[in-house]
């Protein structure tokens, strides 16, 4: 007979060699560098942190307003703005290496030289697990997702990054694209040690009494339970068209909806707009996921990763 | 300490049409360090709109857990909050930002500027004062008109003098706030103010011709309330620590900023 803490199911996830304690991670952008989340969330609870998209000099982003809410989302164009590489590896990093969880940092650029300078910077320092490369952030108007739309763009910037890169490289992909499994195949093309997607669907908000754009950018990117459904399509046939780990995101609320991505064929995935309706969210997923294995007796969360049937 | 509480409408009363009173007890929240001009998010219970309303204290009680909101109903959220009856909950986000420095600005003579929406934070930082004891304090409240009034008679309670502004010159001084307190001849030693940003920039040049400090307390779209997702920036003059790049968060840095170290 079995004790009770061997029945325990294995909540463990791989990707590219990294081992994560479970597999719910933090959408870019939606977390920070984890700092203000810490107060709600024991961050040690989670498989990995996703950082705010990091370029090498600091970006100014977007003029305001920069977020709507949407009925079940949100919309955002902020324009990636943040303190750039040296900020944060001197402020951020040392606060998440001593968090117990692993660090995954996004990676951004408005060229193919940007991103290079980026990871060379970022190589040096000490504490980051793997690197998730931004190439499809609809809010930026160079680079970012010129990148994720052009599947020989993408396997040429993937290839490059790949050939300088310290760590493992997850390609995020633009779900703004006629065919998500070739830009897949684009990025594994490429040397992708991992897929992650989606990122947001640009949309739009206009404020109708008047009669104007609601954000100052136009248009922004949209995120939260709105787009799920399409989310789970595209991590499917992701999953179908392409060997190495695809790691689920888009609207992610609740455990079974995470469930959801790993049957679809996500090997891990990211919460992203919930964290704003319930900082808790992240921890009580990775939770769910849990309960969810031991209601249904499989003893490893892997055993999940693409098995919807029928 | 930040966190998501829940919170029971004790009563709820309209002041003016479109602008709403609402009592809320919060058992399970901080309250240890509150401060005037913090807010709070208010998280809406239809489960199609999922970010929290961002809304200014206008009184709290830290000994009975309960604080008072003071909003006009903008949309669904809002609409909501207004509309649900005594015993029913809303989880809230707060005490988020700053909030006003009552220590700098105690022992002197405050002039407290309130537009429309703007005017029920400065109801709590009127009564702080008056705790606080020494110093002068004066309300310059704008409204529409005098059927738009709200909140006036109670900050009587708390300053030594309140002045009342109109855009239609129905009650009090026909104009902004700054005219009635250029008319009125006032002299603060330091000014604070929440309202449109016109305004605000109308406060930050009268305080710059007068040579003295004022604090703006900012509004902008936002989106988590706690720092994360930079939607909530207003360009500043300085760098500051956080960002890298002349963008101070609103809910964080702010809302309450030294007049001289933002640009609007």
């Amino acid at each position: 007979m079995m004790t009770s803490d061997q029945s325990r199911p294995s909540l463990k996830v791989s990707i590219a060699g990294v081992v994560l304690k479970n597999p719910v991670m933090t959408a870019s952008g939606t977390f920070g560098s984890g700092m203000e989340y810490s107060e709600f969330t024991d961050l040690s609870r989670l498989g990995a942190v996703v950082t705010k998209g990091v370029s090498r000099e600091p970006w100014t982003g977007n003029p305001t307003p920069r977020v709507t809410e949407t009925a079940s989302g949100m919309l955002n164009a902020i324009g990636l703005q943040n303190p750039g590489a040296e900020v944060f590896i001197r402020r951020d990093l040392p606060f998440l290496r001593e968090q117990d969880t692993r660090v995954i940092v996004n990676v951004c650029g408005h060229s193919e030289e940007e991103y290079l300078e980026a990871v060379r910077f970022l190589n040096d320092a000490e504490g980051i697990d793997l690197y998730e490369i931004n190439v499809s952030c609809p809010n930026v108007k160079e680079g970012g997702i010129a990148f994720g739309q052009d599947p020989e763009k993408l396997c040429r910037i993937t290839d490059r990054i790949r050939q300088i890169s310290a760590h493992p490289i997850i390609m995020k992909l633009s779900p703004n694209v006629t065919d998500i499994a070739e830009m897949a195949r684009a990025a594994e093309a490429g040397g992708a040690d991992a897929v992650s997607l989606i990122n947001t669907l640009t949309g739009m908000q206009i404020d109708v009494e008047r009669r104007r754009f609601v954000l100052a950018n136009r248009t922004g990117g949209l995120s939260g339970p709105a787009i799920k459904p399409v989310a789970v399509r595209m991590v499917y046939q992701a999953a179908q068209a392409v060997s190495v780990p695809v790691i689920g995101m888009g609207g992610i609320a609740t455990a079974a909806d995470a469930v959801e991505f790993m049957l679809a064929g996500a090997s891990a995935v990211a919460v992203g707009m919930m964290n704003f309706h319930n900082p808790h969210v992240t921890a009580e997923i990775a939770e769910g996921i849990e309960n969810y294995l031991v209601r249904h007796g499989i003893a490893d969360v892997n055993e999940l990763v693409g098995a919807v049937t029928g | 300490m930040k966190s998501v509480f829940d919170a029971e409408i004790i009563g709820t009363e309209c002041l003016t049409p479109g602008i709403f009173s609402t009592w809320l007890s919060c058992p399970g929240a901080d309250f240890a360090e509150v401060k005037p001009g913090q807010f709070v998010g208010v998280f809406p219970n239809d489960p199609s709109a999922l970010l929290p309303r961002p809304i200014s204290l206008c009184e709290t009680d830290a000994e009975k857990k309960t604080v008072r909101l003071v909003y006009r109903t903008a949309g669904k959220g809002t609409a909501e909050l207004s509309g649900a009856l005594p015993g029913q909950s809303f989880r809230v986000l707060g005490f988020l930002g700053n909030g006003y420095r009552t220590d700098a600005l105690r022992g002197k003579h405050a002039v407290l500027f309130g537009g429309g929406i703007g005017i029920p934070p400065m109801l709590e930082l009127a009564k702080e004062l008056r705790k606080a004891g020494e110093g002068r304090i004066t309300a310059v409240l704008g409204y529409r008109g005098a059927e738009s009034l709200f909140l006036d008679e109670e900050f009587g309670k708390y300053c030594d003098e309140v002045i009342i502004s109109t855009d239609d010159g129905s009650t009090g001084i026909h104009g902004t706030v700054i005219d009635a307190a250029e008319l009125s001849e006032l002299r603060p030693d330091v000014v604070c103010a929440c309202g449109p940003m016109p305004m605000l920039r109308g406060i930050k040049a009268y305080a710059a011709r007068l040579g003295v400090q004022a604090f703006l307390s900012l509004e902008e779209r936002m989106a988590c309330g706690v720092g994360v997702c930079l939607g909530c920036v207003c360009r500043t003059a300085h760098k500051d620590a956080h960002s890298n790049v002349n963008n101070a968060r609103i809910c964080t840095e702010g809302p309450v900023f030294d007049a001289a170290e933002v640009e609007i």
